[in-house]
């Protein structure tokens, strides 16, 4: 996921070692870069409402789908600091969270759900 | 004499400039224990959304037993307490940020802002709850809604616990115990704001979109 596409701008993305300001932070992100991040977080949580209003066909779960993981990615890549983080906590999360996968979509399967 | 230091596994993090106990990974224990608590709720939330797409289109073992939850949805009101958790993500995270500066002003004014947003959702949801119980629906009604309110309650009281979680940082900046460098203990409680973000993502698109 290239999170940077939301907040590329020189002035929204921190350096290491750069010094702490007042509109910035030493996590990765200024402040301006967060709430740009939630501002695009808002406009995705807009077009997936969208889909109740309009009617998108077959396409709309697979798009609430996709939406859901965008979404999902980058609260946790960016707002819990996954990106800039060490990869042990990467990896225990996704520790619980593939194993939530690889074990309810199975029963989900196993129970004819899809 | 030769270099005895060890290299860390990982190459250094900006995270690593806080302080904390010297431990054997050189990672704040603290930390890793909320990451694996955090990867152990996936684990739990995944069941409770697992049995409520099992249970939601179950036939009623006694016949004409209330509505369906899904039959009383209010997508536009539940689309706005959506928005309303979204936005305190990132109120979390300028408080995260603030306290990392050492703006204590900032710190207690985004808690604050994170709390009372999260008040917003939880009162959201119990007007929520009210309305289905007039509708007919409890949580003995039928499986469909025992399903949906052990799913949403249990996000609402991790919410709620949030919120106290909130409240006792804002009380402990305020009577000045919380500083540059005991930050962590915003952070640690940012990864807990931000997961029950995260679940409810998961919950507003799975349980309230899909069809």
């Amino acid at each position: 996921m290239n999170t940077e596409a939301v907040a590329a701008s020189p002035e929204d993305v921190n350096t290491a070692g750069s010094p702490a300001e007042d509109h910035g932070s030493d996590h990765g992100y200024s402040d301006w870069g967060y709430i740009k991040i939630a501002l695009f977080l808002a406009l995705v949580t807009a077009i997936e409402v969208s889909t109740y209003f309009i009617d998108f066909g077959s396409i709309a779960t697979p798009m609430l789908i996709v939406l859901m993981i965008v979404k999902f990615a980058f609260v946790v890549a960016v707002f819990m600091h996954l990106k800039f983080d060490n990869p042990m906590f990467t990896k225990l999360f996704m520790l619980g969270l593939l194993g939530a996968v690889a074990i309810f979509i199975p029963v989900l399967l196993t129970f004819e759900y899809f | 004499m030769a270099d005895t230091t060890v290299a860390p596994a990982y190459g250094p993090t900006e995270w690593d400039e806080v302080e904390h106990m010297p431990t054997s990974t050189g990672l704040s224990n603290v930390k890793i224990t909320m990451w694996a608590f955090l990867g152990s709720e996936c684990l739990l939330f995944g069941s409770l959304i697992s049995t409520y797409l099992l249970d939601r289109n179950k036939p009623d073992l006694i016949p004409g037993s209330g509505p369906k939850a899904s039959t009383l949805f209010d997508i536009p009101f539940t689309s706005v307490s959506s928005f309303v958790l979204l936005m305190s993500s990132m109120t979390m995270v300028l408080a995260v940020s603030a306290i990392a500066r050492g703006n204590q002003e900032r710190t207690r004014l985004w808690l604050a802002t994170t709390a009372a947003l999260g008040a917003t959702f939880i009162a959201g949801q119990v007007y929520e709850f009210t309305v289905f119980y007039r509708e007919g629906l409890g949580y003995t009604t039928n499986i469909s809604g025992s399903a949906f309110f052990t799913l949403t309650g249990f996000h609402g009281i991790h919410v709620t616990l949030g919120i106290v979680m909130l409240a006792t940082l804002w009380y402990l900046s305020k009577a000045g115990h919380l500083t540059r460098e005991n930050a962590e203990s915003v952070e640690i409680v940012g990864l807990y704001w931000h997961f029950v973000d995260i679940v409810w993502v998961v919950i507003f698109t799975v349980v309230y979109l899909i069809p």
